[in-house]
């Protein structure tokens, strides 16, 4: 599927460093619609093995600033024909996603985030308990009487789930063809830097395979992000903590939509398989790991139930944890940074998988042109020196 | 990580303990510039290592300090802030 280069070359335009989906992506766009071809993708491990195969790929846009909104809006409407673009099938599902709200408080969220998305011709609306029972007529919408009853939800049609390797596979091979290449088992060691007129510039990166010189690095390495931020010089908010994962054995079809519970901590949607894929929140602590817990399975298996108590015999087959690099307004941080030549997708978080094809269109356009694309004008790595936030935290704090 | 030692309670389940992030000096807000007071509120040292953070018992409400390593989650040591020295 993919050429193996044999060795680095000695000089790139581009380095892109992380062969993730946003990696990839850029990549791909960088070669398809900026005409860069010299490119060379630098990976640590093995191509989408990161995130981007770790996550529950659920896919939407019902966000809560008018900022996320578009910009998601815009990653939705990417997705639709990717897979004929590659000429490979990306599994992708349009299921309709609800998220439930089990007290007043979260029921006026909900309203409010279906109120910003009506605004931006985001399918979004307020829904109550009937309906939701009408979708899914095994959920137990009183919650075994343990936890509060569903009262209404947020329904977003467009809500949907795809193969997340085939989406790496996809974009790399594209890539690929396009003469971009993609180096695995290449990590990046140090990233060198002069002096400049305006502070300082990336001149080249050292990796476990030799030196490489460049004038510009795109960084998307997600939970290592810190580490390389750190290289360059620059600190940030990113802190990480593991977000873990489960799949249950296949089961018959029962669950059409996604279904999202913020209260009992819990998503889930059944893959074409038949298995329920399912996560909950971040881990409670940072921790730099993808090590994988049974407390984790317990208490999610234990909310699963509240709502799903007929699944109470279906096993679990499979746990897993990535390593999430959070924020503190649940919004990337991407663009320009005070390096020259040094750009950055990071800060994705557990919500970052959704966005792929928009990260890599808005970062290509903006190493390309080393100017920040409109539409991540709102994430930049200087927000938080200007007490700018964008918070979204409110369609973003259960991770997916 | 199961068990976290209390340092009034001893050894218990890791379930009964709240984290309460980094020990981070504050700046004086007064004299501080905006850039700094900034990097206080919203940065932090992301790298894994060896950190000092704060950790409550929250069955007791005991908040002590925990020196921890964040890439293998072993802990070296935990003791009450007064103890270290610290004021
Ligand atoms: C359990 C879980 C569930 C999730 N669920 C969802 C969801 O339902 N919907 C959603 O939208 N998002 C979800 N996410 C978030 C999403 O997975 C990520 O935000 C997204 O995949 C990030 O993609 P990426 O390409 O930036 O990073 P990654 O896929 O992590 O790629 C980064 C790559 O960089 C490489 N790398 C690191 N350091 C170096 C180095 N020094 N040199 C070379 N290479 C290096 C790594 O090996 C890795 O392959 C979830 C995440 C997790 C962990």
């Amino acid at each position: 599927m993919f050429t193996v280069p044999d060795r680095l070359k000695p000089t790139y335009d581009v380095v892109i460093i992380g062969a993730g989906g946003h990696g990839l992506a850029a990549a791909y766009y960088l070669a398809r619609d900026h005409g860069i071809h010299n490119v060379a993708v630098l990976e640590r491990g093995y191509i989408g093995g990161g995130n981007t195969g770790r996550n529950t790929t659920i896919i939407r846009s019902n966000y809560l600033t008018p900022e996320g909104v578009k910009f998601y809006d815009e990653s939705v409407r990417l997705w639709q024909d990717l897979a004929q673009d590659f000429d490979l099938n990306l599994f992708y599902s349009t299921r309709g996603h609800f998220t439930l709200a089990h007290t007043d408080a979260s029921m006026r969220t909900m309203r409010w985030r279906a109120e910003v998305n009506k605004h931006y011709g985001v399918d979004s609306e307020v829904v109550d308990a009937q309906e939701v029972q009408r979708a899914v007529p095994m959920m137990d919408i009183r919650c075994g009487g343990h936890s509060p009853p569903v009262l209404g939800a947020l329904y977003h049609a467009p809500g949907a789930i795809a193969r997340h390797d085939a989406v790496a596979w996809g974009y790399g091979r594209g890539a690929d063809r396009r003469g971009v290449e993609i180096h695995q088992n290449t990590e990046v060691l140090s990233i060198d830097t002069e002096e400049c007129e305006s502070g300082r510039a990336v001149v080249g990166v050292t990796t476990n395979r030799g030196r490489i010189s460049t004038r510009k690095v795109l960084c998307a390495v997600a939970g290592s992000t810190p580490g390389m931020l750190k290289m360059v010089g620059l600190s940030s908010p990113i802190y990480i903590h593991p977000l873990q994962a489960m799949v249950s054995e296949p089961v018959k079809p029962w669950l059409d939509p996604v279904i999202v519970s913020g209260s009992l901590h819990v998503y889930v949607s059944q893959s074409a398989r038949g298995e329920l894929v399912m996560g909950a929140s971040l881990d409670p602590y940072e921790l730099h790991s993808t090590r994988s817990t049974l407390d984790f399975v317990e208490s999610l298996s234990a909310h699963m139930l509240e709502l799903f108590p007929f699944l109470s015999d279906v096993r679990v087959m499979r746990q897993w944890a990535g390593m999430a690099d959070m924020t503190p307004d649940f919004s990337p941080i991407m663009g320009l940074t005070p390096v020259a030549g040094f750009y950055i997708d990071a800060g994705w978080g557990t919500w970052g998988f959704k966005a792929t094809p928009v990260c890599g269109k808005t970062m290509s356009h903006t190493v390309a042109t080393n100017r920040t694309h409109p539409l991540i004008d709102a994430f930049g790595y200087d927000r938080f020196s200007r007490f700018e936030l964008t918070g979204e935290k409110g369609a973003a704090s259960v991770g997916h | 990580m199961k068990i976290l030692v209390c340092p009034i309670n001893g050894p218990r389940s890791i379930s009964e303990f709240a984290y309460g992030g980094e020990i981070r000096p504050m700046p004086d807000p007064a004299t501080t510039s905006d850039g700094d007071w900034a990097r206080y509120v919203f940065n932090r040292s992301g790298v894994a290592g060896v950190k000092l953070e704060w950790w409550c018992h929250t069955a007791s409400g005991v908040w002590f300090v925990a020196e921890r390593d964040t890439a293998t989650d072993t802990v070296l040591q935990t003791y009450l802030y007064d103890a270290a020295g610290r004021s």
